[in-house]
C-alpha cells in the first residue's frame, strides 16, 4: 500500500500523460484533440515536478499549456469553417502509420530498456554534493537555473579545483533565444495579419 | 518491486515521440500537425528532464528543456500563422489540398 | 531542524506538488510512525480538505457580501430575510436551489467538453491556493517558484472558459469565450511583469520568503519600498481585476450583448462551479496582492519581534505529541491577519465592480496593450535601475569615494531565517501539530 502511494503520482501522471497523447492520435475533432493535448502537456507538468524539476514544470504549464494550447485554440477556432469541424483522415493512413509507430515504439522502447543506465551515476551522487551545494535535490531549480542562464555554473564548478575550466554557461543561447522570440512574433503578426480573400 | 527509475520515464517519452510522429502523418488538419510536434517536442523534453535528475547530465537537462519550450512557443506561433494564412487562401484547414506545386 | 529520514527525503522530492513533502508527512513519520507513503498521502489529504473548505466557504461569504455591497451602493438593503435580519444564509439557500436544478445540456453542444470544461475552470483555480501562505508555516505546498506556479496554474482557467464556449454550441457563448481568450491572454503579461517588480527587489520567488522580507513596521511592505512598487500595486490590481474578469472588464459575460457569455448554456451545478472558481480566484489575485506588496501575514504593526516570535515554541507537547501552543497561535494571527487583507482587496473589487460602467472590448483591448503593458514595463526597468539610483544620490550626497558598485538587487534585509525553512533552503511545510522539532 505504501509502495503503491509513494508511487502514486508518477504513475497517475505518467497514465495521463500517455493515455492523452494516444487520444490526440484516435481523435478526429479537432477541440477534442486540443483537450486531450491539454490533459496530456498538464501531466508532463506534473512528470516534471515528480523529476524535481520545478521550475521547468512550472514553465511547461505558463507556457505550453497556458500559451501555445490556447494560441492553438485559437487557430482552431479561427480556420473553423462550421461548427466542430473534423476532417477524418483516411483508414488507410491510420493503419499505415499505425504499424510504422508501433514498429517505431518497439525500436525505441528496447533501446530504451536495453541499457542499465542504473550503472551511470546519477546526478546526485557525482560532484558538487560534496562542497555542500545541493539547492537542486529538493527541487529548487531557481537560482541555479538563473545562475546558468547568466552564464555561471555554481552547481557544476564549485567543487572543482579553481585549476580546471569552468563550466560553460548558457547566456550567448540564451540571449539569441529572446531575440529570436522577439522576431518569430513579429513575423508572426506580419504573417497573419488581415488580408483579402483571393476566393 | 524495483525503484522507480529513468526506463519508466524514458517510456512514457517514447509513447509521446511516437504518438506524436503518427498524429502528425495521419492528421489531415494542420492544427492537428501542429498538435503532433508539440507531442513530440514533450516526449524529447521528458527526456532531457529525466536524464537530468537520473544521469551526470545535472541541470544542463533542464536548461535545454526550458530552451524547447520556449522555441516551441515561437514555432507554434509561426505555424499558426501560417495555418491562418492557408485558411486565407484555401478557405480550409486540410493540408491534403496544398498541392499547387504538385505538378 | 533537518530532515532526518533520508530515504523519504530522496523519494518525496520527487512528488512535491500534490503530495506534501516535508510539514504533516514528515511529522506523522516521525510522531507516529507511519510509512512513507501513507504519511505522504496523508499529508495531502489533509492540505486538499483545508483549501477546499476554504474555497468552498470563502464564495459562501463572497456572494453575500457582493449582494450586500451592491444593494448599499445602489442605495438598497440587499438581502435580508434568509437566515435573519442581515440575510446571512440567502447564499446557502441559492446554493440549494442550483444543486436542485436539472442539469442541461443542449442538444448543439460537444456533449464531453461541454460536461468536463467546468472542471478544467475549477481545478485551475484550485490549484493556485497550493502555493498560497496562509501563514508562515501555513502553506500547502512550499515551492521555490511559489509566485510563478501561482501565475501558471492561474493561466490554466482561461482553458476551461473557451472550452465552455466553444463547446456550448451558442454563437453567446463562442463570442464570450474568443473574449475571453483575447483579454484573459492578453492580461497575463502585465500581470507577470508587475509581479516581478517586487520579485525584483527581493530575489525569490518563495512565497514564505516573500512574507518573511516584508516583517516589522508598515514601511517594510514591499508597495512602500519604493515609487516603481507603489505604482506596480495599483497596475497589478487593475490588472488581476480584468485577469479575472471581474466588472469593468467582465467583457466575457458582459449580460447585456452576449446574453451571459461563456456561461450561457450552463444551469445548475455546473454553472455554480464557473462562480465558485471566479470568487476562488478573485481571492487567489487578492492573496498574491497581500503576499507581494502588502505584507502576506505580517500584522505591520510590529508585533511580530514583540509577541508572535517570543511566543513560538512555548507550551511544546501539549495535548498531543509535537504540537505546540504558541506556535499555533502565531500562525494563526498570521493567517487571520492574510485572510482579512486579502478579503479587503476582494472588498475593494466588489466596489469597482459596482461603481463603474463596464468598458467596450476594444477599450479593454487597448487599455491592456496600449497602456497597462508599456506602465508595466516601464516599471520593470524602474525597479531594476532604482538601487543604482539610490546609490549615486547617496554617494553624491555624502561624497564618499564610489569602491564598489551599489548593493545587489536583492538588497532588503531578510528578517530571521523564517522559521519552517533550514539553513540550505529546504522546503518544508507545518502544520500545527508538527513544530515543536524545529
Amino acid at each position: 500500500m505504501s509502495e503503491i502511494l509513494k508511487h502514486g503520482p508518477l504513475v497517475v501522471f505518467g497514465a495521463t500523460a500517455v493515455g492523452g497523447a494516444i487520444a490526440v492520435v484516435l481523435t478526429q475533432n479537432v477541440v477534442r484533440m486540443a483537450f486531450w493535448l491539454i490533459l496530456s502537456l498538464g501531466a508532463m507538468a506534473g512528470l516534471f515536478f515528480s523529476l524535481n524539476a520545478d521550475f521547468v514544470g512550472t514553465a511547461q504549464l505558463l507556457i505550453y499549456v497556458g500559451g501555445t494550447l490556447v494560441l492553438l485554440i485559437f487557430g482552431v477556432m479561427l480556420t473553423a469553417s462550421g461548427p466542430f469541424v473534423s476532417i477524418k483522415s483516411s483508414a488507410g493512413d491510420l493503419v499505415k502509420s499505425g504499424v510504422a509507430g508501433g514498429l517505431l515504439l518497439t525500436l525505441i522502447l528496447i533501446t530504451a530498456c536495453q541499457v542499465h543506465w542504473e550503472s551511470t551515476p546519477a546526478y546526485d551522487e557525482v560532484g558538487v554534493m560534496s562542497a555542500g551545494y545541493n539547492a537542486t535535490a529538493d527541487g529548487n531549480t531557481t537560482r541555479p537555473l538563473g545562475h546558468a542562464f547568466l552564464g555561471a555554473r555554481p552547481d557544476k564548478d564549485l567543487g572543482r579545483p579553481p585549476t580546471d575550466h569552468l563550466s560553460p554557461g548558457y547566456l550567448l543561447p540564451f540571449e539569441i533565444v529572446s531575440v529570436h522570440l522577439l522576431v518569430v512574433l513579429v513575423g508572426a503578426a506580419y504573417l497573419a495579419r488581415a488580408k483579402k480573400r483571393k476566393a | 518491486m524495483q525503484p522507480v527509475g529513468l526506463n519508466v520515464y524514458l517510456m512514457i517519452a517514447g509513447i509521446l515521440f511516437v504518438c506524436g510522429v503518427v498524429c502528425m502523418a495521419t492528421k489531415r488538419n494542420a492544427i492537428g500537425v501542429l498538435m503532433g510536434v508539440e507531442l513530440v517536442l514533450n516526449g524529447a523534453n521528458l527526456n532531457f528532464v529525466a536524464f537530468a535528475r537520473y544521469t551526470k547530465l545535472g541541470l544542463d537537462g533542464q536548461v535545454i528543456s526550458l530552451f524547447v519550450i520556449v522555441l516551441a512557443a515561437a514555432e507554434a506561433a509561426i505555424a499558426l500563422a501560417i495555418a491562418l494564412n492557408f485558411y486565407n487562401n484555401h478557405l480550409t484547414i486540410d493540408v491534403d489540398r496544398a498541392d499547387e506545386l504538385h505538378g | 531542524m533537518r530532515w532526518e529520514y533520508g530515504e523519504i527525503h530522496t523519494e518525496m522530492a520527487g512528488m512535491n506538488v500534490f503530495l506534501a513533502d516535508g510539514g504533516i508527512a514528515e511529522y506523522l513519520v516521525r510522531h507516529w510512525e507511519y510509512r512513507q507513503g501513507t504519511a505522504l498521502a496523508i499529508a495531502a489529504l489533509i492540505h486538499a480538505v483545508l483549501i477546499i473548505h476554504f474555497f468552498a466557504v470563502a464564495p459562501l461569504v463572497f456572494i453575500w457580501l457582493e449582494r450586500k455591497v451592491a444593494g448599499r451602493i445602489q442605495d438598497r438593503l440587499g438581502p435580508t430575510r434568509v437566515g435573519g435580519k442581515f440575510g446571512w444564509l440567502q447564499t446557502l439557500a441559492d446554493g440549494i436551489k442550483l444543486i436542485q436544478k436539472e442539469d442541461l445540456c443542449p442538444q448543439a453542444a460537444d456533449r464531453m467538453l461541454f460536461r468536463l470544461s467546468p472542471y478544467l475552470v475549477f481545478v485551475a483555480s484550485f490549484a493556485a491556493f497550493i502555493v498560497l501562505p496562509w501563514s508562515d508555516g501555513w502553506i500547502a505546498q512550499n515551492l521555490d517558484v511559489g509566485i510563478f506556479f501561482m501565475l501558471a496554474v492561474m493561466s490554466l482557467e482561461v482553458m476551461g472558459v473557451i472550452l465552455a464556449g466553444y463547446s456550448s454550441g451558442s454563437k453567446w457563448a463562442l463570442f464570450g469565450g474568443m473574449r475571453e481568450a483575447a483579454q484573459v491572454v492578453s492580461y497575463e503579461i502585465p500581470m507577470a511583469i508587475c509581479a516581478l517588480v517586487p520579485v525584483t527587489v527581493l530575489g525569490t520567488l518563495n512565497m514564505v520568503e516573500i512574507g518573511w522580507a516584508q516583517s516589522g513596521f508598515l514601511t517594510n511592505w514591499m508597495i512602500f519600498h519604493d515609487p516603481f512598487c507603489f505604482i506596480a500595486f495599483f497596475v497589478y490590481f487593475t490588472v488581476a481585476t480584468a485577469s479575472v474578469k471581474r466588472a469593468p472588464f467582465d467583457l466575457a459575460e458582459a449580460e447585456s450583448e452576449l446574453v451571459a457569455g461563456f456561461h450561457t448554456e450552463y444551469s445548475g451545478i455546473r454553472w455554480s462551479y464557473f462562480f465558485m472558481a471566479e470568487y476562488g480566484s478573485m481571492f487567489a489575485v487578492s492573496g498574491i496582492a497581500t503576499a507581494l506588496f502588502l505584507g502576506g501575514w505580517q500584522t505591520g504593526i510590529g508585533i511580530e519581534e514583540a509577541i508572535l516570535i517570543p511566543l513560538r515554541g512555548w507550551g511544546e507537547n501539549f495535548l498531543f505529541k509535537g504540537f505546540t501552543v504558541g506556535n499555533y497561535i502565531a500562525n494563526l494571527v498570521g493567517c487571520v491577519v492574510f485572510i482579512s487583507k486579502g478579503c479587503l482587496l476582494v472588498i475593494v473589487q466588489m466596489w469597482v465592480r459596482w461603481t463603474l460602467p463596464r468598458l467596450r472590448i476594444d477599450q479593454v483591448m487597448a487599455a491592456c496593450l496600449k497602456y497597462l503593458l508599456p506602465i508595466s514595463c516601464f516599471l520593470f526597468l524602474g525597479v531594476t535601475v532604482w538601487p543604482l539610483i539610490l546609490y549615486e544620490a547617496s554617494s553624491a550626497m555624502s561624497a564618499t569615494p564610489r569602491t564598489t558598485l551599489g548593493r545587489p538587487l536583492g538588497e532588503k534585509g531578510h528578517s530571521p531565517e523564517p522559521r519552517g525553512r533550514t539553513s540550505d533552503g529546504k522546503k518544508t511545510s507545518s502544520v500545527p501539530g508538527q513544530e515543536a522539532r524545529s
